[in-house]
Order: structure tokens, then C-alpha cells, then sequence
């Protein structure tokens, strides 16, 4: 390489719509949308057209519905812990949450599937909100801890009560009228979680949001109870792992202890690490390639686990910016060679 | 402005903000011990003292930062003891700090935002005149303008970390002028200015003063909190040892063997 | 009476699992959350070591000790070292490396019931009307002497005290020449050594599954957030207090809350009292 270049040097430059308009768009010309547009359109068309390019393979619409599922709960992951500052390693709880309650309006009370997962995805966010009110004063490694302890204590406990089917779970909860339903229901609530947060973090509220995460006093100072703040994170992230946790109850016509499992901790994070956190985005894009890895893996039964925990670490300790935020930065420069 | 707010407080002599016996211990050493003050509206009241005489303590201690051992603190009449802080601060008694850390990859007012979320903030209607809040931009322009960023020069507009410290500083007492409110505690807003900079706060505490505001001046630059300064209380291993004018304080024995060393007091001011 | 043998034995096991986790965390300030993992770790390869190459006992306990205490130096030189500080990822990366390692073991063939290590020495005692076999004993006699030897090496061994001074007070320990990131890796082996020591101990009362793994992650964690993390006399006490609360919660209540308590022990203790039973101060503010 070197050889080729003798006496350029390499140049980097941003793109010049990135610099003057970060945040506010001032676009003059089509190319320039478009700039802006194409990545945003791949995304939404690519997800809007996924499941309609799965049509013959039923096995791969299914994954779809679990990848949505884990964006879900990554999205929320994200939104915490880079927006709120609250690292929740207890994805579990929320899913499992949503399920039990989604499982149990629907059984018990017999409600439709059109009302068991609003009211799963509102009940629940409440729900996991109000058990994690009292550890919301915790910083940092001590939220986690606490977080991670929460999955395991529900199912703990549901298996020594033996409430809600006990070890069997909540058996007969109805499905869904057919998989277009499924699938569009949860690609269009994706999007719209997805860019409904990323306009809320970055209007007014996002600010008062990122400042409990990286000033909590400053914002004491001004006047503002961080602890509302810190809930209403809460309830937006559990909100979301409930949506997720309502729909799988109802996809696998089932809601069990195992809905508690390690995965949905996991999983929601390394999306997270490897996709970029803090861009909402890197979530999704994460999901999009961890689960299919995992589901191809998923004949050498547990290597799987071992392999995404092995590229969550990589991730974390060798490219901890993630690949939304790499593409990004990728994306708006452009990169030649220049006579010295 | 001033008249006012007289007016709004219809007995004079009633203190501000009363603080009874204070006391603070971290792991052994005595932070604050039975501190009591008053403050009376319209005061500017300096509080000085040694490195790690409690000064700072006592500023958390007084805005509901940290929890007390004993001791009580009332404002406008109202026992505050154990609030929160953003209790306390929606009452109008706010703070700045010593270590700012404002968003820095914004524009400066976007920074007054967060304070513009406050119930305070709400009812007050922003800074000028009550009622209904404006957009909240235009309004943290406004309270920016009042403080002297230049409006004419976009330095509002202008990215946080381009800043030189005098306007980081003023940013600090802005976020706290958002809330509109009655008292202010300045922790330090004199250390690293230069001098011009220096030259250019000292009137705008006053004229902050001048407006209605009362002020706590927590401070190390003796020569222009004595210009400002009603009344000075100095503090040493976290006990008051005097207070007064800053005449009387400066003529006070013990505060030159505690503070000033020897009689070199007027060579260090 | 069974009660309090019981109580005694299980406190002490309690206190064998949680003593790795609290001298890393002491040391270094990082919550190894591969510490469970390590705990597996060093049964199977004595198992290994034990079954394919048919060494002695001893010889393989101390080569798997050995080999243990390597990969946790290793694990920490080439890994975590690299995000020393960033408490979160700290966490998250260590629980990843526990999880490849658990769930590679699992892959590998390690199921319940086939890997079992025979007990040190076979046949009971009989405390005070109550029958305990010697190895719950022996485990107990080995947790004392791992305390007193603990003790002995920090206050005694220059190694030992550059170890003390770096959990005091870091940057004063780089002032006074003690390599950080060196001690670091010491405090890493010792620390995967402890918990090795802990599953020899322990495993052979059981078999050596994968679950065990997590299990005595959640003790370990659960008994050093109740001492106060990083405190060695807070984690011997609370190893006590929850080791007493897991017994009689097993004789009244039913086995199935055993673990219950140590997670509602974890919560109640950061949400009552964020510095643990005996934590300090200053960790108070780091928490809250």
C-alpha cells in the first residue's frame, strides 16, 4: 500500500452538510437529501420488505419475529443506559413481564389479542417500574447488579409459589390471525418506537434526560426531582421489553419461567455494544446480526451462547464505539490520497 | 424591581433564610459544627474561610446535598430540613457549583433548558414577565442576554466548549436565574477569572442584587467580596468564628490567626 | 442444634465462594463476574486431569489450581486490563467471558451426574447429636485456614501488603512504586486460585454442573454487596448472616427459597443500606 503512495498523504475529510448542519438540516439540493435519506430508506423499506422477501422461507420469519423482539428490547436497553444513565442488565424481566401479563389477560380474562398487548405493554412498563423504583437511586455497577438480580428472582419465585402454571407457565394464549399480522405489527412498531425515541432524545426532554446521566446535581440544582426523570425511563425501556415480551406470549401461544432466561439479558446488550450504543439505531442493526448468527448456531446447542458472549467481549474491549457509529463516521467522510 | 419586591415581603426584619446549629461529620472529622446565620432579604452575605473549613459542606448541607447530623434551616419561614434539592429549589433557593459542567457540545442556551423544565421555571412563566412561557429558546436567550451574553454577538448561539470560563461562569449563574429566584448561593464564581473578566462580574452581582436577589457569596477572592459584601461570615474547621460587617471582620483577631496566619492581612487582600 | 451446625457449614462455604470475588474487588476494583465461571473451571479440569491422565488427587488439585489462576491472570492482562475503570463494561465484558467459558463447558459435554469428583475423605463425624460427613469438615477447616492464611499473607509478605495498599488507596500505592496493573493480575490469579480452592472443596459434595456456576456467582455477589463490597470482615460476616438466613429459610420455609434470600438480600441491602452491613462512607457516595 505504502509503495503506491509515496509522497501523498492521506486526506479525511467531513462531508460538508454533516459540519454546517449537524442537527439542524439546511439541505439546498436533491443530492444532498438524498445524502441524508438513503440510509434511513434502506433501513425502513429493508425492514418493511423483510418479511414479504421471507414469504417462502417460514423457518426465517420467524426469526424475524424474534429479531424484532430482541431490537425491541435493545432499543430500550440503549435508551437507558446512554440517555438515562441507567444500565439495566435485566432485559429478562421485562419481557417476561409482558409475556406473563399479556398470557394471563388473555387466558383469565379473556380479552383479544388487539387488547392484551397495549394493556401488557402499559401494565407492564408500570409494573417493572414500580419494583425497580427503590433501586433508582443507585448509580452505575450497583443498578446492574441489582437489575440482573430481578429475572432471576421472579422466576425463582413463581416456581416456589407455584402460581401461573408453576415450572408448566401459562398454556392456550391466543395467536395471532396469521403471520402478515405478526410480522407487520411488529415491523411497524419497531420503526415507530425507533424513530418516535430518536425525536424524543433529541428534543428538549432528551436534554433534561442526558443531563440526569452525566450531571445528575446540575440538574437537582435546576430544580427537577431526577428520580420522575429516572422512572419515566424506566417505564419507556420496560414499556418496550413488555410490547416485545405481549407479542412473543402470543406468537408462541405460551408464557413460561423460561421467559426469564439469560437471553433476553444478553443478547439486548451485545446488540447493543456491537451495533453502537447510544444511536438507537446500532441496537436494531446489532439484532439483525446477532440473532441470525445465533439461530444458524443453533444446532451446536450452547456454543452459541459461548459465541455471542465472545463477540460482545471483542466488541466491548476492542471497538467499543460500535458499528453504527464506525458506518456513520465512514458514511460522512470521505477519504483520498493528496500530492504532498 | 427592588421596591417590589419589598413590598412582596411584608415584614422586613423577618430573615430570608435562618440556619440553627449545624452539624456534619464525615467519618470522624467535624465539617460543620453548630453553624447558625441568618440571611435577610436583599443581603449579599460572603462566606469565606481556609481550604476544607467546611465552606462547600455548608452549601450542600443548606440546599438539601447532603444530609444533616443535627441542626435546622428555614427559608421564607419554612422549615426546609431534610428536603430534597429540587424541592428546595423550587421554593427559590438555588445554587451554582464550583466545578461546572455544562453540556458542551451545545449551544450555550440550550444549556438553561433543563432548568426551564422546573416546576419553578413553569409557574413563573420564565424570566421576564409571568404568565405563559414563551419557547423555551427565545426565553433562555433572553435570560442569557441578562447576564451579558451579548445577543448582537451570537455568543448564546455560540457551542459551549468554545466558552472562555468568565462566560462558563455566568452560564453557571444563569441556569440558577432561570428559576427566577429569591436567593442565590454562589459557590465561588470569582476563582479562575482573569482580571478583566473579574472586573466585569463584580457589577453584575450587584446589579443581580440590585434586582431583587439575594445573595450567599462563597468565595476566596477577599478583595472583591469585601466590595460587595453587607455582611461576611468566616468559618474555620467548620465552625463560625466571626461574623459582621467586612470591617469589623478584617479587624477581628481570631479571624487573622485563623485565616490570615499573621498580620500580614492586608498584603494577602 | 442441626440448625446451627448446618448454619456454621453453610456460612463458611458461603464464605469460601464469595473470598475471590472480594479480594478482586478489593484489590482491583473489578466485580469479576467470571468468578463463578473459574468455580467450574477448575472442577473440570480436575476431573480432566483426574479421569484422562489418571494423576494422583493432589497433584491434579494443585496443577488445576494452577492452571486456574493462570487463566484468570491471563484473562485479566490481555482483556480486562484493557477497559480498567469503565466499571459497566468491566461487568459486562467478565460476564461474557464467563458465559463463553460456562456455556463452552456445557457445549463440550459437561452435564450433571456424569462429572463427579469423590470426596478427600469418605465416611461422618457426629457433632453434638447431628451427622456430618468429613468433607463439610474438612471444607470448614479449609475455609479457617484459608482466612488465616489470607491474613498472615497481606500483613506479612511484601506481596501481600503492596496487595493491602493498593485496595487502600491506589494512586498513593503508584506513588510509593507499586506497579498497579502488576498487582492487579496477582490479585486476578489469587483470586481465581480462591475460587478454584472453593470448588475442590465444595464440588465433591455434589457434581460439577454448569448451573453451579452461576450459582455461586449470585452468592459470591450476594455476599460481599451484603458485607460491603470489598470489605473482607464485612463479606466473613455476611457470609454468616445470610449462610444462618439460607438454613433456616431451607428448615421453615422449603428449598425452593433458599436461593430467594440471596437475591432478596442483594436488593434489600443496596435499596436499605447502599454500603453494606460494614462498607464505609466514601462507597456510600459512589453508590447513590
Amino acid at each position: 500500500m505504502a509503495r503506491h503512495h509515496e509522497g501523498m498523504r492521506k486526506e479525511r475529510l467531513d462531508r460538508g452538510i454533516k459540519v454546517r448542519s449537524d442537527g439542524v438540516y439546511a439541505v439546498g439540493s436533491w443530492r444532498e437529501m438524498a445524502f441524508l435519506l438513503a440510509p434511513r430508506l434502506v433501513l425502513i423499506l429493508g425492514l418493511l420488505a423483510l418479511p414479504l422477501a421471507l414469504a417462502q422461507a417460514p423457518y426465517w420469519q420467524k426469526v424475524l419475529s424474534i429479531i424484532c423482539i430482541y431490537a425491541l428490547l435493545a432499543i430500550g436497553f440503549d435508551f437507558l443506559a446512554h440517555f438515562v444513565g441507567l444500565v439495566s442488565l435485566g432485559g429478562a424481566l421485562y419481557i417476561g413481564v409482558g409475556a406473563y401479563l399479556a398470557a394471563l389477560l388473555n387466558t383469565e380474562l379473556g380479552l383479544p389479542v388487539w387488547a392484551t398487548i397495549p394493556l401488557a405493554t402499559v401494565l407492564g412498563g408500570g409494573v417493572c417500574t414500580l419494583l425497580l423504583w427503590p433501586c433508582l437511586p443507585l448509580r452505575g455497577v450497583y443498578f446492574a447488579i441489582v437489575s440482573l438480580m430481578f429475572p432471576l428472582l421472579a422466576s425463582r419465585i413463581i416456581e416456589a409459589l407455584d402460581v401461573f402454571g408453576g415450572t408448566d407457565g401459562v398454556i392456550g394464549v391466543a395467536g395471532f390471525p396469521g403471520v402478515w399480522v405478526e410480522q407487520y405489527l411488529l415491523v411497524v412498531c419497531l420503526l415507530l418506537i425507533l424513530f418516535g425515541l430518536r425525536r424524543l432524545v433529541n428534543e428538549d426532554v432528551g436534554l433534561v434526560f442526558r443531563g440526569v446521566k452525566d450531571n445528575d446535581q446540575a440538574v437537582k440544582a435546576s430544580g427537577i426531582n431526577i428520580t420522575t426523570f429516572k422512572a419515566l425511563g424506566v417505564f419507556i425501556a420496560a414499556s418496550l421489553g413488555c410490547l416485545g415480551g405481549a407479542i412473543l406470549a402470543h406468537i408462541y401461544n405460551w408464557a413460561g419461567i423460561s421467559q426469564f432466561a439469560l437471553d433476553f439479558s444478553i443478547i439486548p446488550i451485545a446488540a447493543t455494544v456491537v451495533g453502537g450504543g447510544g444511536t438507537l439505531v446500532g441496537p436494531v442493526i446489532g439484532c439483525l446480526i446477532l440473532v441470525p448468527i445465533s439461530e444458524l448456531l443453533r444446532d451446536f446447542g450452547t456454543l452459541r451462547i459461548a459465541v455471542y458472549a465472545l463477540i460482545l467481549m471483542a466488541f466491548i474491549v476492542f471497538k467499543s464505539e460500535g458499528l453504527m457509529s464506525f458506518g456513520a463516521r465512514k458514511y460522512n467522510q470521505s477519504e483520498s490520497w493528496v500530492e504532498i | 424591581m427592588a421596591a417590589a419586591r419589598a413590598q412582596m415581603s411584608p415584614d422586613q426584619a423577618q430573615p430570608l433564610l435562618s440556619v440553627r446549629g449545624l452539624n456534619k461529620t464525615f467519618g470522624g472529622v467535624q465539617a460543620l459544627a453548630e453553624v447558625s446565620f441568618e440571611v435577610r432579604p436583599g443581603d449579599i452575605l460572603g462566606v469565606i474561610g481556609p481550604n476544607g473549613s467546611g465552606k462547600t459542606t455548608l452549601v450542600n448541607a443548606i440546599t438539601g446535598f447532603i444530609k444533616l447530623d443535627s441542626g435546622r434551616v428555614s427559608f421564607q419561614g419554612r422549615d426546609i430540613t431534610g428536603w430534597a434539592p429540587h424541592k428546595i429549589v423550587n421554593r427559590g433557593l438555588t445554587r451554582t457549583f464550583q466545578v461546572m459542567r455544562p453540556y458542551f457540545s451545545l449551544p450555550a442556551f440550550k444549556n438553561l433548558i433543563v432548568p426551564l423544565f422546573s416546576n419553578r421555571a413553569r409557574r413563573t412563566g420564565g424570566w421576564r414577565g409571568g404568565g405563559r412561557l414563551g419557547s423555551r429558546d427565545t426565553v433562555a436567550v433572553d435570560i442569557l442576554e441578562e447576564i451579558g451574553f451579548e445577543r448582537e454577538s451570537y455568543v448564546p448561539y455560540k457551542v459551549a466548549s468554545s466558552l472562555p470560563t468568565g462566560y462558563l461562569k455566568r452560564l453557571e449563574l444563569a441556569r440558577c436565574l432561570a428559576l427566577r429566584p429569591e436567593l442565590i448561593i454562589c459557590d465561588e464564581v470569582f476563582s479562575g477569572l482573569s482580571m478583566s473578566e473579574m472586573a466585569s462580574m463584580v457589577p453584575l452581582m450587584e446589579k443581580l442584587n440590585l434586582e431583587g436577589i439575594t445573595l450567599i457569596m462563597v468565595e476566596h477572592r477577599l478583595r472583591e467580596l469585601f466590595r460587595l459584601a453587607t455582611r461576611v461570615l468566616v468559618m474555620n474547621f467548620g465552625a463560625k468564628i466571626a461574623e459582621g460587617t467586612p470591617e469589623e471582620v478584617m479587624a477581628d483577631e481570631q479571624v487573622k490567626e485563623a485565616y490570615f496566619g499573621s498580620e500580614e492581612v492586608y498584603g494577602y487582600v | 442444634m442441626e440448625i446451627l451446625v448446618y448454619g456454621i457449614i453453610n456460612s463458611v462455604t458461603l464464605a469460601l465462594m464469595a473470598l475471590g470475588f472480594t479480594l478482586v474487588y478489593g484489590v482491583s476494583r473489578l466485580p469479576n463476574f467470571a468468578h463463578g465461571a473459574l468455580y467450574v473451571l477448575t472442577g473440570y479440569i480436575t476431573w480432566q486431569l483426574l479421569n484422562r491422565l489418571g494423576l494422583p488427587y493432589f497433584l491434579a488439585g494443585f496443577l488445576s489450581l494452577a492452571l486456574v489462576g493462570g487463566v484468570g491472570a491471563l484473562m485479566y492482562h490481555f482483556i480486562l486490563e484493557r477497559i480498567r475503570g469503565m466499571a459497566i463494561s468491566e461487568i459486562i465484558a467478565s460476564y461474557a467471558i464467563g458465559l463463553a467459558i460456562l456455556e463452552g463447558l456445557r457445549w463440550a459435554g459437561l452435564k450433571g451426574g456424569t462429572f463427579i469428583l469423590k470426596p478427600f475423605i469418605e465416611g461422618s463425624l457426629n457433632i453434638a447429636g447431628v451427622s456430618v460427613d468429613y468433607q463439610r469438615v474438612l471444607a470448614v477447616v479449609l475455609g479457617a485456614a484459608l482466612v488465616g492464611f489470607l491474613w498472615l499473607f497481606v500483613n506479612q509478605t511484601r506481596l501481600g501488603l503492596a496487595l493491602k495498599g493498593m485496595a487502600q488507596d491506589e494512586r498513593a500505592a503508584m506513588t510509593l512504586g507499586i506497579d498497579s496493573d502488576r498487582m492487579a493480575v496477582v490479585a486476578m490469579a489469587l483470586g481465581s486460585i480462591f475460587a478454584g480452592v472453593a470448588a475442590l472443596v465444595l464440588m465433591p459434595l455434589g457434581s460439577i454442573i454448569v448451573e453451579s456456576g452461576y450459582q455461586v456467582l449470585i452468592l459470591a455477589v450476594a455476599v460481599c454487596i451484603v458485607g460491603g463490597l470489598g470489605s473482607w470482615t464485612g463479606a466473613l460476616l455476611a457470609a454468616f448472616v445470610i449462610g444462618f438466613a439460607q438454613i433456616l429459610t431451607v428448615s421453615y420455609l422449603g428449598a425452593h427459597w433458599q436461593m430467594v434470600v440471596a437475591l432478596v438480600a442483594i436488593i434489600l441491602t443496596l435499596v436499605l443500606r447502599p454500603s453494606g452491613l460494614f462498607g464505609k462512607q466514601k462507597e456510600l457516595e459512589e453508590r447513590v
